[in-house]
């Protein structure tokens, strides 16, 4: 199943719906490389509050989405990981110690915005 | 023809002997109550026996268990025997009374219940056995009766409590908006501590909560793996974007963690929950003043 992504403003959001497999994966991965060239978008929201399991290729992959829009001058925050999967990954030595993380879409807009924020100019 | 009628007949004899056995055993002990009952209070007192409770006691129990007993070997159903022994465990359980005690004086009344069966037979030796045949299964079932329900009454007891430190051991609270303060007292098990990293996960989830403030003071000492949990748990709540501080790392505790080369590199400690929760509040964009006005004019100038 295609995970779809949407334009908010700067911002794309990314929902994951339903368990991913290895190939919707991947084509998450280049549609959203390919969606921030075209918007030219400032920072990727992806949701993965559907995800009750996420294993190290998709949670690999995720962090590697983060490492390759922010070469595009786009920052990931990775929001909605469930308490059970949050612990599982970090007993698996998952620990997205270079991606950020949020509670919810809420928070991770929010967050987004504060760094947006100064090159707003404060408008 | 005759091989089954035989083997019926014996086997119809049989029994009856048996019950008979028991008829005239439990008329032998009816008719000694007094005498065996003292008896066996006595050797419960030489013993040593349940020294929580007073000698009183010890004889009104005994006389119970003895009426009990005489009625299980009279009607062979263990039923009251149970529930009295449950009860019997309710009250001295929390006296501090062990299970090698309540052992001990099952063990001692077939002891003295025995004896006074020897004394009363000796002379016809084959007759003692057929009164021991019937006598040790029943006396035996009876032992067996007590000390298991002894020790499920007190594993009973265990386990509720149990449960009970593991509701309260791990509060997290929320003392402002989106600020949760885990204060642990105790000591922090694998499991205590598992059970902590699960209540706290759930926390930052349902109080959307941005800092947590995990307070150790409580704690006296930490083992390797607990103390990598505390940094999975640390990992786990950033995870869900809520940024962990550590208050209260006793000068021991730090010096282990430091010797055993926890990987804390990472962790924010602040010395104590003052400084835990003004940290805090310092993340969250709080700004604290004093209430009087006067105060806040002459900062404000």
């Amino acid at each position: 199943m295609a995970v779809p992504i949407l334009k908010q403003g700067p911002f794309l959001i990314a929902s994951i719906q339903a368990a991913l497999t290895d190939t919707d994966v991947l084509q998450l991965r280049d549609d959203v490389m390919s969606q921030v060239t075209r918007h030219r978008s400032r920072g990727i929201i992806v949701d993965v509050t559907a995800l009750d399991v996420m294993d190290s290729f998709v949670s690999r992959s995720l962090r590697g989405i983060a490492m390759m829009t922010r070469l595009r001058g786009a920052e990931t925050v990775i929001v909605g990981i469930q308490p059970e999967v949050a612990f599982a990954m970090v007993q698996l030595g998952m620990n997205f110690e270079d991606v950020q993380t949020a509670l919810d879409l809420e928070e991770g807009l929010a967050l987004l915005q504060t760094q947006e924020g100064p090159a707003d100019g404060g408008s | 023809m005759a091989d089954p009628t035989d083997a019926a007949s014996s086997s119809d004899g049989s029994p009856e002997t048996s019950a008979d056995l028991l008829k005239e055993l439990v008329t032998h002990l009816s008719a000694n109550r007094t005498n065996l009952r003292q008896e066996w209070a006595r050797r419960i007192g030489e013993a040593r026996l349940l020294t929580a409770l007073t000698p009183e006691e010890i004889f009104n129990e005994a006389t119970s268990v003895y009426d009990n007993y005489v009625e299980v070997l009279e009607t062979g159903s263990v039923e009251a025997l149970q529930d009295y022994a449950r009860n019997l465990s309710e009250r001295i359980i929390p006296r501090g009374v062990e299970t090698d005690e309540v052992l001990g004086i099952v063990l001692l009344l077939r002891d003295v219940l025995a004896r006074s069966l020897f004394q009363k037979y000796q002379t016809d030796f084959d007759y003692l056995n057929q009164v021991l045949d019937a006598y040790e299964p029943a006396a035996n079932r009876i032992a067996n009766t007590v000390a298991i329900n002894f020790v499920q009454e007190r594993e009973r007891v265990i386990r509720q409590q149990q449960e009970a430190i593991r509701e309260l051991s791990t509060p997290v609270l929320q003392v402002r908006e989106r600020l949760l303060i885990l204060p642990i007292i105790g000591v922090l098990d694998g499991q205590r501590a598992r059970q902590l990293t699960e209540q706290l996960l759930r926390g930052i989830r349902t109080n959307r909560a941005k800092v947590v403030v995990i307070d150790i003071t409580g704690v006296p000492t930490i083992d390797s793996t607990v103390a990598n949990h505390l940094v999975q748990t640390v990992d786990a709540s950033r995870l869900m974007g809520a940024s962990v501080i550590i208050t209260g790392l006793s000068p021991e505790i730090a010096q282990t963690l430091v010797t055993l080369g926890v990987e804390l590199g990472k962790v924010n400690a602040v010395g104590d929950l003052q400084g835990g929760i003004e940290e805090a509040e310092r993340i969250l964009g709080y700004q604290v003043s004093l209430g009087s006005d006067s105060i806040e004019d002459s900062q404000l100038r």
